[in-house]
Parts: C-alpha cells; sequence; structure tokens
C-alpha cells in the first residue's frame, strides 16, 4: 500500500495509429522530470499513466508538482494504491481521505472498474463506501448531482486505487512529438510565453539570445538564462544560443537612418536566427511578438521583419492582450524574471522617433548601404551553445 | 579542548562556513547591488547560498529572505504578518513554551490591544485541541515553535497547520524551526507553515545571519524601508560573507542530517542511561524530544553552581534557555517541571563534534558535583 501519481492523458488519446510514438516520447518526458526527484516505476494502461516510488521516502510532492507540468497529460491525481479487497479499500479511504472527509459537506463516490474479474461492480462499490463514509463522518452528507469532494476509486488488474484530488494537467501534447524550432529569447515578458505555448503543441525547443556587451550587461545575459531554465519545468531541454551582435549593432548605427534602428536590428536578428535554424534543423521559429504593442510591432513592421526569413515564424501570442500574457508569464512562473531591470538588445540604440510603418523598399535600400553579410556569418560562427535541462 | 554541550545556545563554526567566510571577505567583496563583475560576483554567492537553504526545506530560493538572524526573522514574521492583515482581525494565537524572540514581540502586540490566546501544553505537547479551537475568522496569525529549545520538545505543528489552513485559508502560520532546521527533516509544504524561521549559527555557520522562509502568495510588511534589496522585504547590503558561510553550513547540514540525526541519537540514548543511573537526577524531557537537547535536574544543587562548577572542569552546558540569564525558566514552568526541579535544570546539547567520551566526562563531573557541592 503506497502513495501513488495517476496521470490521464488527453489529447493523444484521440491520435490511433500515433498514440504509440505519442505515448513513448510522453513517458520519456515524464522519465527524465522524475529522475532528478528519485526512482520510480512507471507503467502504463488504457490511457492512464501509473507512477509509483520504489523508496518510502521520495518527495511525492516535488514529483506531483513535476507531472503538473508536462505537456500531453490533461489530469493529475496523488493516489493511494491499495489491495483489491473492498474491507480494505474503505478501511483506507476512510484513513487516507480523513482530512477532506471531515471538512467538506457534501460528497459522492464514482468507481470506475476495469478489472472484470472484481466481485463487486461498480455501483455497489459506491454505494457501500458512501454508506460507510456517512458511518465515520457524521458531517457529511451525500449530493450526487453538485458535491465539494468526489471520492474516486479505480479497480485496475494490479491494484485499486483511491483519491479525491484531480488535479488539472498541463494539457497540450508531449514536447518533442512536433519537431524542432528555434525561439527568439529575449529577457521580456513575451518570448518566454511564447516558447511555452509552442512547447505546448509538442514543439522542442531551442532559444537564441543576442547580447551586445557593453551596451547590455551581464547581468542580463544572466537573467535570460535563468529564464530558460525556468522554462524547462514546462519545456523539457533546451538548447540556448548565444550571439554576440555588438559589431552589428554599431554597424547599423553608424549607416543606417535613425528611424529604421529597430526594424533592421530585428531583421538582421531573424538573419541570423535563420541561419543557425537551417544549420540545426529547426524547422521554424517563433518570437513572443504582438500586434501593437511596441513600435517595433505594428502589422508593417511585422511584415518587414517577415520579409526576411526563410522559414515559418510562429507568433502565439500575436492577438493576446498585455494582461492575457502576463497572466500565463505568472502561471508558468516566469514573470518575477522577466520583470527584473536589466537592459536587453533592443532598448539599447532605440530611435527617438521610430518608423512604424516602413515600407519594405525603404527599409531593403536603407539596409543595401553596408554589407552586413559577413558580419552575420561571423556571429553565426562565433554562437556559443549551452544546454538547459 | 572544551567539551562544549551548549549546542543549542550556539555551534562551532563548520570549516566549510569557514571557508566561505574567508574566500567572501578577502576576494568577493563587491556590493551585491553594484552593476560591475565584482557586484556580480558577490550576488552569485547570495544566489548559491539561498539555494542551499531552500532546498534545506524544499523550498525555491524565491522564497528565502536574508535577515540578521532568528530574532530578526521572528520579529519579521510577527510583525510583519500582523501589520499586513491588521484590517482582517486582531487575534494572535501562540503557546506559552515560545523563544522570547516570539514571545516579545506578541507580548507587545497585546499591550497594542491583539487578543493574544497562548496555549497551554499537555505532556510536553501543544494542547492541539485547545489551539484549533481558539483559531476563528478573526485570528490573523498562529505561531508555533517546532522544537524547544529548552528541553527538546517536538511539537505537532505540521498536524495542526494542515488542519488550520484547510479551514482557514488565510490565516497566516509561523514556525520558529530554529532548533529543528537540518537537525530534522522539514519540508516547508508538509509543514503548512507560510513562514519559517531559521538561524546560522545553531548549524555550524556564523553569528550574525538568519532566514525567514516565506511562502509564495503569502504578504507580510517589511519592518526596514531602504534601498530594495531581499525584494524590499529586508533592505540593507548583505552580509555576503555571512550569507555564504550559512549556505555551506545548511548544504551540510542538510546533507549529513540523517547520519547526524542518527550519531547524535547515540549519544542522546547514551547520555540518558547514564543519567538515569545517577541518584537524585531527574530528566525534565517528555517522550518526542529532539536527541540533539535535554534537560535534567540534579536536586539540590541550583543551575547555576553546577554550571560553574562543571564549566572549571572544562564541561560547558547551560542551566536551561542561554537568554534567561538567571531568571526561572518560563517554559519549564509552562511545561509542568516543578519549581525546585527548575532551580536545578541543566540542559545539555549536542553537535556532530560531540563524542561519548565528552558524556564521560559530564556523567563524572555531576557526580563529582553531587559529592563537593553544598546543597541548597
Amino acid at each position: 500500500m503506497k502513495e501513488v501519481i495517476l496521470l490521464k492523458y488527453g489529447e493523444i488519446a484521440l491520435k490511433g495509429l500515433n498514440k504509440r510514438t505519442f505515448e513513448d516520447i510522453l513517458i520519456r518526458n515524464i522519465r527524465r522530470k522524475l529522475g532528478e526527484i528519485g526512482e520510480f516505476d512507471i507503467t502504463k494502461a488504457q490511457s492512464t499513466i501509473y507512477i509509483e516510488p520504489i523508496n518510502d521516502d521520495t518527495d511525492m510532492d516535488a514529483a506531483l508538482s513535476a507531472m503538473e507540468k508536462v505537456f500531453g497529460i490533461s489530469v493529475v491525481c496523488k493516489a493511494l494504491s491499495v489491495e483489491k479487497d473492498f474491507d480494505i479499500i474503505s478501511k483506507e479511504a476512510v484513513r487516507y481521505l480523513s482530512d477532506s472527509l471531515s471538512c467538506n459537506d457534501t460528497f459522492k463516490v464514482e468507481t470506475k472498474r476495469s478489472d472484470k474479474a472484481f466481485p463487486m461492480m461498480s455501483m455497489e462499490i459506491s454505494r457501500r463506501l458512501g454508506g460507510i463514509i456517512l458511518d465515520n463522518f457524521p458531517n457529511i452528507k451525500v449530493d450526487v448531482h453538485n458535491p465539494e469532494l468526489t471520492v474516486f476509486i479505480e479497480v485496475r488488474e494490479v491494484a485499486a486505487y483511491i483519491y479525491a484530488d484531480r488535479i488539472t494537467g498541463a494539457g497540450g501534447i508531449p514536447v518533442g512529438s512536433s519537431g524542432k524550432a528555434l525561439l527568439l529569447l529575449s529577457g521580456g515578458i513575451d518570448s518566454p510565453v511564447a516558447g511555452y505555448m509552442m512547447a505546448k503543441r509538442g514543439i522542442r525547443l531551442s532559444a537564441i539570445h543576442f547580447v551586445s556587451p557593453p551596451y547590455t550587461s551581464m547581468r542580463a545575459q544572466e537573467k535570460v538564462e535563468r529564464l530558460c531554465d525556468k522554462m524547462v519545468d514546462y519545456c523539457q531541454g533546451i538548447e540556448f544560443i548565444l550571439i554576440h551582435f555588438t559589431e552589428i549593432q554599431e554597424q547599423i548605427k553608424r549607416h543606417c537612418p535613425e528611424e529604421l534602428f529597430t526594424i533592421i536590428l530585428r531583421r538582421m536578428m531573424m538573419r541570423v536566427a535563420c541561419k543557425i535554424a537551417q544549420e540545426k534543423d529547426l524547422l521554424a521559429l517563433i518570437t513572443g511578438e504582438s500586434v501593437a504593442q511596441v513600435a517595433s510591432q505594428t502589422l508593417s513592421a511585422i511584415a518587414c521583419t517577415d520579409n526576411v526569413c526563410d522559414r515559418p515564424v510562429f507568433r502565439p501570442v500575436v492577438g493576446m492582450d498585455k494582461n492575457e500574457i502576463v497572466d500565463i508569464s505568472r502561471k508558468i512562473d516566469t514573470y518575477d524574471i522577466s520583470i527584473e531591470p536589466y537592459e536587453d538588445c533592443c532598448t539599447v540604440f532605440t530611435p527617438r522617433h521610430p518608423r512604424t510603418n516602413p515600407k519594405l523598399s525603404y527599409v531593403e535600400s536603407a539596409e543595401a548601404k553596408f554589407d552586413f553579410e559577413p558580419l552575420i556569418d561571423e556571429a553565426v560562427k562565433n554562437a556559443e551553445y549551452k544546454f538547459f535541462g | 579542548m572544551p567539551v562544549y554541550l551548549d549546542n543549542a545556545a550556539t555551534t562551532k563554526p563548520c570549516d566549510e562556513a569557514i571557508l566561505a567566510l574567508n574566500r567572501c571577505l578577502t576576494t568577493i567583496y563587491g556590493n551585491p547591488s553594484s552593476l560591475h563583475a565584482m557586484g556580480l560576483e558577490s550576488e552569485r554567492e547570495i544566489s548559491a547560498a539561498r539555494r542551499h537553504i531552500a532546498n534545506a526545506i524544499g523550498a525555491d530560493y524565491s522564497n528565502i529572505v536574508f535577515t540578521s538572524g532568528a530574532t530578526e526573522s521572528n520579529n519579521l514574521a510577527i510583525f510583519g504578518a500582523v501589520n499586513a492583515n491588521k484590517r482582517r482581525g486582531n487575534k494572535i494565537i501562540t503557546t506559552d513554551i515560545e523563544h522570547p524572540s516570539v514571545h516579545s514581540p506578541i507580548n507587545y502586540l497585546e499591550e497594542c490591544g491583539y487578543n493574544v490566546v497562548r496555549i497551554r501544553t499537555v505532556d510536553g505537547r501543544i494542547d492541539e485541541e485547545e489551539l484549533i479551537d481558539a483559531v476563528d475568522e478573526k485570528t490573523i496569525l498562529v505561531s508555533a515553535m517546532l522544537i524547544n529549545n529548552e528541553n527538546g520538545s517536538i511539537q505537532p505543528i505540521d498536524k495542526i497547520f494542515r488542519l488550520l489552513k484547510r479551514r482557514y485559508p488565510r490565516l497566516i502560520t509561523h514556525c520558529d524551526a530554529v532548533q529543528a532546521f537540518c537537525k530534522i527533516p522539514i519540508k516547508a509544504s508538509a509543514l503548512c507553515a507560510d513562514l519559517i524561521s531559521m538561524s546560522a549559527h545553531k548549524i555550524h555557520g556564523v553569528k550574525g545571519i538568519g532566514a525567514l522562509y516565506i511562502k509564495k502568495g503569502v504578504r507580510i510588511l517589511p519592518m526596514f524601508h531602504g534601498g530594495g534589496q531581499e525584494g524590499d522585504l529586508r533592505p540593507g547590503t548583505e552580509s555576503v560573507p555571512l550569507i555564504a558561510a550559512f549556505g555551506e553550513a545548511a548544504r551540510i547540514g542538510s546533507a549529513k542530517i540523517h547520519e547526524n540525526y542518527a550519531y547524535v541519537s547515540e549519544l542522546s540514548s547514551y547520555a540518558k542511561s547514564q543519567l538515569q543511573k545517577l541518584d537524585d537526577v531527574s530528566l525534565n524531557m517528555f517522550e518526542e524530544h529532539s536527541p540533539y537537547i535535554m534537560n535534567f535536574s540534579v536536586k539540590g544543587i541550583r543551575s547555576e553552581i553546577m554550571l560553574h562548577f562543571l564549566e572549571e572542569k572544562g564541561i560547558f552546558v547551560s542551566s536551561g534557555s542561554a537568554c534567561a540569564k538567571g531568571k526561572k525558566s518560563r517554559v519549564l514552568e509552562a511545561f509542568g517541571i516543578e519549581d525546585r526541579a527548575i532551580d536545578s535544570a541543566i540542559r545539555i546539547s549536542f553537535s556532530k563534534y560531540n563524542t561519548m567520551q565528552d558524556i564521560d566526562e559530564l556523567i563524572s563531573g555531576i557526580k563529582d558535583g553531587q559529592n563537593r557541592l553544598l546543597r541548597s
């Protein structure tokens, strides 16, 4: 008899022939996260994954918390695994859930029985256990429509499981089942959220970040690395790519019109990102761009930036309001790090009057005044790589 | 070499702590708030130490605030919680066995008009029912210690706090865990405490630094206002050397927690059996006590006299709480220890550095004292 974790998986259960691959990726991701916490037995049966600790002193709270952040899982439950004997089940249910049963006013019992050899039917189990609970907890009543507490009993092949807390899982599909893409990670609120949203759709992330010392500081870089580290909770391992951009920025300042600094800078970043993506076989870019939030993110500005890319650019927060993005940022715990006040590349050399509706031809001709290509190749060549996860 | 049996009062700094201290005194001396690399270096030391302390209680580094010691942590917790929540109610629950740095702030708040209830103990344990019954919608803070510093009694804080938090989610729970930190395993979430006080110099760190765990989402008001350090909860230039030493002490203490516990349990059992063989010696402990702390009375010999007698032999013990400085122990009285036993109460407290031989010397010293000292 021990405390275990049950994971129910949602969307991937619908995928038919692909189900196997998704399940394998999901279990691999789960194994990786649990490996940091302790030793576990991981088994699966009928859209449920069972996680049992091997040692008694394993930190189950940490395991539960980690599982709530795995994409592909729709429900996470901490449960008690007991012998398939009704007397034991009822005795343990009363004991295990006594705190909740004494603090709630109404309850019901929901039983699922997949072991057809078990002598009692689901409804009978629910009814009898309900009666025993009423005997033991005089202050609680049965309400089958809208109970405050639902006691779940699952009778499976190997054991019976008792639980009451069904925690909503992270949803999405397992990271790695959709391929790999390159996230442009600044230190702001939006880009980590964008990364999270694409990881939720199964994308394995690499993250590229641009630094321009001494215009940007080591603290700003470390802040982004900490953001990356934080994102690993949801996004699994992330390859972090650091690009030195000082020379390119200085040349833009020297040769390009001030009002186009930001747009040309972003185009250069996209060019570097596309080259890296090409080298590493990353089929798309991801950014935290949203329309109308800042001057460089008007429709025409985004169109100009997009123009240099040789692959799709996903902008998952493009239609969201700032407060909606902030809500997600808080949920994934990147907000507090994002608001730390360190300069990133884009805020240095900010034009006083940025061009908000640049024409592509104007931008291209301004850019052509200097040959950025060798600097871009240089930046790609000198990229630094780190791995988080 | 002294036979040092007063580890509940303070401990000898461990080698690793001293190394870290030295490193930060000599080479890493930038102000952590400075923007340059020397400041960043110092900040990294603090971050590393913060993580070690957070790991030691299963928390995240963002939950830890550094203070000047447990007294400040307790003050910050109590005044901080009460000031942030005084609109919601005016009742404070605590116990009658708390350390002065909890007892005093709460007394002061009572003088300011707060309704304070001090729960009694029964057989060394806080009366759970009395405590839970005392809490109501107007209660804003419950403060209770995990391990008592005078006789080592362990309190069922997790059970009490868990029940209270379920019923009153907005109630703030504070636990003075100074004598428990790195001695028995603590997990912040399991303890169900919103605020947890810790001290460095009780775990082989250096005096002058402590920490307060603040659960995410719990709001307390700061006592100091200034330059914004420690998330504005405790501004002031951080003492990097003390913090670095604290981090090391916590890292080692946490890694070896089970090993040390097993070792000290052996010392404790041995000391208990030897003390029980002596005539006229009574134990002032209850069933659930930390092996790190023992309290006993030598009949007819006043605490301070026995203390000085042992001191002449190079054996260092405590006469009840070190903070009491000669006054009768309010805490032992609250535990129901009778007056004459309180007057002759001796506290011994172990660390990983003590040996069986230390105990033999103590016992022989007590026997000698019983023979030579005049009874009162």
